[in-house]
């Protein structure tokens, strides 16, 4: 057997004194070998990109220390060489592309000037050859024309384009070692599956080995040879994928399975409740067209019909730029239509004066995706859950025991009323927000991507509570999210949307078993471990 | 990386640290900066209000005494007419610190006012701020000299005068504070509950103006001690007679060559009494504000 | 392209409108006859008549104000009330000594500034970077005069070295000259500029270290050095090139300081002279013509964004 091209052993990073536990990774032993592509996977706070960043010395050294341990990598320990020697090693044996490709790339430089970079560092190259390499590694990374998306800036380029810029420059200098940490997860689905499909193929042409970081079982089932499960800095289980997906050992591995949603919607009564939204022809246009005519504007939503019956949850899934997000702010009257109606009650808000619209606002709640921004950090959760009720009219002591109730409901002690928001977690906060939602005893409800910012674990439990509360309070909901697995398991019915245009509109079931647009069924192949995780 | 949402959902114990907010007071007075500029500003303020009983009067002349070096005729030697620099120096702290605390408080509230009528009333966002940039580009100094010269040096047209040129960044800083804070999701949510906007004004967008607009108070308070002392300097500050840092100064300039400590002891009274100022600001944004006031100032 | 420097030229047009509003403002709101105040107390019925007749006082506000504005668009700055002379022609005596003032001192500010407060950034919390800081909120509460009278104290009369006083022209008499007379000055006006340069650039260099790119540089291999200069430094420019524009204004009420202290013959001493002998028109003119060069600079500044940052583009 020949020597793998990284090798971790018992390594030990420290935190600073005021973390909530001493090492952010302790005993961490793994490898990779020439040719495989090994998966870290774990939630937020497992320790997997530290391990990742302290084998390319890249960590945050104020915050991270190595303590203990091992890296190896072709005879060397990466903890024990000097400055010099790493930055050589950089990019020459070893390389990196990370989550977001966005923020990665200098925003005042060339593209291809960033990936030459690498060449003028580590090589002695003349100008014109390295310009050659440049565009030969463009081209091997499927980017359209190269000669001229050389000159681009990275603004001018998508976010999967940036990740392929991304790729090529770090596989330029071709190492032996490729570590991509989360390097999908910012990316439309359909993007991510042609992003994990190169990887997948340049790992394989110049095999080299890969160590892929990942929340994801899904990606971890398309792309993993072999898996290594991460919780609270340690490693709870590790082996080939076949084995780790197939029979989970550990009971965290079984865990986290058991919460990735299904694809296969679960069966689901027809709801027969009252009509409790209308939306016909509802048109959004940003922007204005200017007074030459250079105006930029956005058509972001272009003529949506749906009704919502109480007791029913339709889903709005969608890429970015869908126009799903400002379907949910136009019917919330966030921001105002272009045209078109939203009925609620036989009364038009679409266009209603302030008066008028504030009277309807009981009737219709929402939940946003980032749970550290949508509470006040100023106020005690009592404070917002009664804010709505009291704005109504509610007796502020009959608000409070409503506001009690509701903790119990959403799962919560009700004497945590008087805390800030800062002392719950991500997912505590977003069943806060739950509540303050149902204090309004709203008819309709919308949730924003309301679980796509939790760990998945977290993510299952929060849904649930979706589920039982429109259920309880005979809520009609409007679940907008990215995620078709999440979809799957929550919606009656599913609404497609592409570029502010609803492409799809049916039953669950029938969508997923019967896509008939083209867009619907490449959303549906293009989604995550979708031959693996079937069960 | 170290997440709190690793803890187990509902089930999981929420901290109790305590009923209130972390006191912002209790973290500013941990930096060295707030409390090390803090003391000498306390020092500085009790000099200014018992300084002047302890003293002979700074406007009493000898001109027997005329341009004696320090030591020789009083602590800090005297000026031309023969007066004690000490004692004027003393005197002239009073001046000092209330152009600087009027000038801080009048600009602070009128550009309070304005930044959110300009945040969040939006046909009247181009208007004032406008207005705003238009003030901002005239000259502070030529502006204070144009009215003072033109309505008379007293107390009242000087702080006016410093006021004015100020109104335009407190308003901007307000108005930015403003525009960050109404993209939250939990204003929104706010709107989404039927708050009314002024209650959305009170209770979620005013508060988060008060801690850089104390950082700001204090740059605005420190600036305004040098422009009145500017002012004095040109000859186009405060009344003459009133012993002000800067009249001094003004006095101590035909005689530089001869006795320049006429014009170093105020001098040096002024800038330590700024410095302090400026480094309870500059602790104050790093522990309050480490955002927003960077980009201010 | 173009059409966004003919955009970003028309939005300085109201600017200009409200500062000239508010100049014209001024004299009229001002308590009393505006003629008997800028007459002086000893001014006879005749002399106050004249000024009155001058300024053309006597006729409705907005009918002053249309002319006003009317005879500024065709260059006319207006007339001294004192020596008679046009305030264009006064400007174009002084502006010499004031523009190469304040040329070297934002020269010399920048080229001092920008190092340090990079350095600063860079080794964020050391010793260099706790003088750095220290050195800026210093020079943010020495008032200039003050510096000014030390640094003669200093070096003209106890070394030596350099002249008190006083100003000597490049032009008409060689460039030894005017750097000698110049230095104090400069150093003089610099030390606030530097301040506010070097405190932005210090802030700004931290916030882009904090970003993504940087650590893609790093794990290139790149050297700490340069990915300093190539990464950190080109994209925190745009703030501090914000912060020079602002700083002009600054600049402008330290050159009428500094020309004092060090009795330079420029655009600042015609103004304090003109405060003395309440010659408003000149005060007025100044007051315009320091205007209109801070809206121009600026507006030069944000033309460029676009070459700085790519992703302006309007």
């Amino acid at each position: 057997m020949t020597e793998p091209v990284l090798d971790v052993r018992g390594l030990t990073v420290k935190l600073p004194p005021a973390a909530d536990r001493p090492f952010a990774v302790e005993g961490i032993d793994l490898h990779v070998n020439a040719g495989e592509i090994v998966c870290v996977v774990g939630e937020s706070g497992s320790g997997k990109s530290v391990t990742a960043f302290t084998v390319m010395g890249l960590q945050d050294k104020r915050a991270l220390t190595p303590v203990a341990g091992q890296i190896m990598m072709g005879g060397e320990d990466l903890l024990k060489v000097g400055d010099r020697r790493l930055r050589k090693l950089r990019g020459e044996k070893m390389s990196m592309i990370f989550q977001e490709p966005m923020t990665a790339l200098n925003p005042v430089a060339k593209v291809g000037e960033q990936i030459g970079e690498m060449l003028e560092i580590h090589t002695d190259l003349s100008a014109s050859a390295r310009k050659s390499r440049v565009i030969a590694a463009m081209e091997d990374v499927g980017l359209p024309d190269p000669p001229s998306m050389y000159d681009a800036y990275p603004h001018q380029l998508s976010g999967g384009q940036r990740q392929r810029i991304m790729i090529a420059m770090a596989l330029v200098l071709e190492p032996v070692l490729l570590i991509a940490d989360e390097p999908t997860t910012a990316l439309d689905v359909t993007t991510q599956a042609q992003i994990l499909e190169l990887i997948r193929d340049i790992q394989q042409r110049r095999g080299m080995g890969v160590l892929f970081i990942t929340h994801d079982f899904g990606v971890v089932a398309d792309i993993a040879d072999r898996v290594i499960v991460m919780q609270h800095g340690r490693v709870v289980e590790q082996g080939p994928v076949d084995q780790v997906l197939g029979a989970p050992e550990h009971p965290y591995t079984r865990m986290l399975m058991d919460a990735v949603p299904s694809m296969t919607p679960p069966a689901r009564d027809p709801a027969a409740g009252d009509r409790a939204l209308t939306v016909r022809k509802l048109d959004k246009v940003y922007g204005h067209a200017g007074l030459l005519g250079q105006g930029r504007q956005v058509h972001a939503v272009k003529t949506v019909d749906f009704d919502l019956q109480r007791g029913e949850t339709l889903g709005i899934v969608g890429e970015s730029g869908s126009g799903k997000s400002t379907v949910a702010r136009c019917v919330m009257r966030l921001i105002d239509p272009t045209s078109g109606e939203v009925l609620i009650d036989g009364d038009d808000i679409a266009r209603a004066r302030e008066g008028a619209m504030r009277h309807h606002r009981r009737d219709i709640q929402i939940v946003f995706q980032d749970p550290y921004r949508s509470l006040n950090p100023r106020r005690t959760v009592g404070q917002s859950i009664v804010e709505g009720p009291t704005n109504f009219g509610l007796d502020p002591g009959e608000a409070l025991t409503r506001a009690q109730d509701l903790m119990r409901v959403v799962g919560l002690p009700p004497e945590a009323l008087d805390r800030f928001p800062h002392q719950f977690s991500g997912g505590q906060r977003q069943r806060i927000c739950i509540a303050r939602a149902l204090a309004m005893e709203p008819r309709v409800l919308i949730a924003d991507e309301a679980v796509s910012a939790l760990d998945v674990s977290v993510q299952a439990q929060v849904l649930d509570l979706l589920d039982d509360v429109r259920d309880r309070f005979d809520l009609a909901m409007l679940f907008i999210t990215h995620d078709l697995r999440v979809a799957a398991q929550v919606c009656d019915r599913i609404m497609v949307m592409r570029q502010g245009e609803v492409v799809e509109h049916g039953p669950t079931a029938s969508v997923y078993a019967d896509p008939q647009h083209d867009y619907t069924k490449a959303l549906l192949d293009a989604a995550p471990g979708h031959r693996m995780l079937q069960a | 990386m170290v997440d709190q949402s690793t803890q187990p959902d509902a089930t999981a114990a929420i901290p109790d640290s305590g009923a209130k907010d972390i006191s912002l007071w209790r973290i500013a007075l941990r930096n060295r900066g707030v409390y090390y500029g803090g003391v000498m500003l306390a020092i500085i303020v009790v000099i200014a209000i018992a300084g002047p009983w302890l003293v002979q009067d700074p406007t009493s002349l000898n001109p027997m005494n005329r341009l004696k070096a320090p030591g020789e005729g009083g602590l800090f030697g005297t000026d031309q007419l023969g007066r004690d620099v000490f004692s004027r120096v003393l005197n002239g702290a009073r001046v000092s610190l209330v152009v600087g605390i009027f000038v801080a408080v009048i600009a602070i509230s009128i550009g309070l006012v304005l930044g959110l009528v300009a945040g969040y009333i939006r046909w009247t966002d181009a208007i004032i701020m406008r207005v705003m940039d238009g003030l901002m580009s005239i000259p502070a100094i030529l502006l204070a000299i144009a009215m003072i010269s033109l309505s008379g040096a007293t107390l009242t047209t000087v702080v006016a005068a410093i006021v004015i040129p100020e109104i335009p960044r407190v308003t901007r800083l307000v108005r930015s504070v403003v525009l960050t804070v109404r993209e939250e999701a939990y204003v929104e949510a706010a709107i989404a509950a039927g708050t009314r906007t002024y209650l959305i004004m009170a209770r979620h967008v005013l508060p988060n103006t008060i801690a850089p607009l104390i950082v700001q108070a204090t740059y605005i308070c420190g600036s305004a001690m040098l422009t009145e002392a500017i002012l004095g300097f040109l000859g186009a500050g405060i009344p003459p007679e009133i012993p002000s840092w800067g009249n001094i100064m003004s006095e101590g300039r035909t005689f530089f060559q001869l006795t320049p400590w006429i014009i170093f002891f105020p001098g040096i009274a002024l800038a330590v009494t700024v410095l302090a100022v400026n480094v309870v600001g500059d602790g104050l944004r790093d522990t309050l504000d480490p955002r927003i006031a960077r980009n201010m100032r | 392209m173009f059409a966004y420097v003919l955009k970003r030229v028309a939005m300085t047009i109201p600017v200009m409108g409200v500062v000239a509003l508010f100049v014209f403002a001024l004299l009229r709101l001002a308590p009393g006859d505006p003629a008997a105040v800028i007459a002086g107390d000893y001014a006879t019925a005749e002399d106050v008549a004249r000024i009155r007749e001058q300024l053309g006082l006597s006729e409705p506000l907005f009918v002053q104000f249309f002319t006003w504005v009317w005879s500024l668009l065709q260059g006319d700055l207006g007339t001294s009330i004192f020596s008679g002379k046009p305030v264009i022609e006064l400007i174009g005596q002084r502006i010499e000594p004031t523009m190469l003032l304040a040329l070297t001192t934002i020269i010399f500010s920048i080229l001092v500034a920008v190092p340090l407060g990079t350095i600063a950034a860079f080794r964020a919390g050391s010793l260099v970077d706790r003088f750095v800081m220290l050195f800026s909120v210093g020079g943010f509460s020495v008032p200039v005069f003050v510096l000014g009278y030390i640094l003669i104290y200093v070096f003209s009369l106890n070394l030596r070295w350099l002249p008190v006083q006083g100003y000597r022209s490049p032009f008409t008499e060689g460039i030894g000259p005017f750097l000698s007379y110049i230095t104090l000055p400069t150093l003089t006006l610099s030390v606030i500029f530097i301040a506010l340069i070097a405190r932005m650039t210090r802030a700004s260099v931290i916030e882009v270290l904090e970003e993504d790119y940087i650590r893609t540089a790093r794990a290139k291999g790149q050297s700490e050095l340069k990915v300093l200069m190539r990464h950190a430094l080109r994209n925190a420019a745009v703030p501090i090139v914000t912060v020079i524009g602002i700083g002009i204004a600054l600049l402008i009420g330290g050159v009428v300081v500094t020309e004092s202290v060090y009795n330079i013959p420029g655009l600042g001493r015609l103004v304090l002279d003109a405060v003395l002998a309440r010659d408003y028109p000149i005060i007025q003119g100044l007051i315009l013509f320091f205007s209109f060069i801070y809206i121009l600079l600026n507006l030069l500044i944000d033309l460029t964004y676009t070459f700085l940052d790519p992703r302006i583009r309007y």
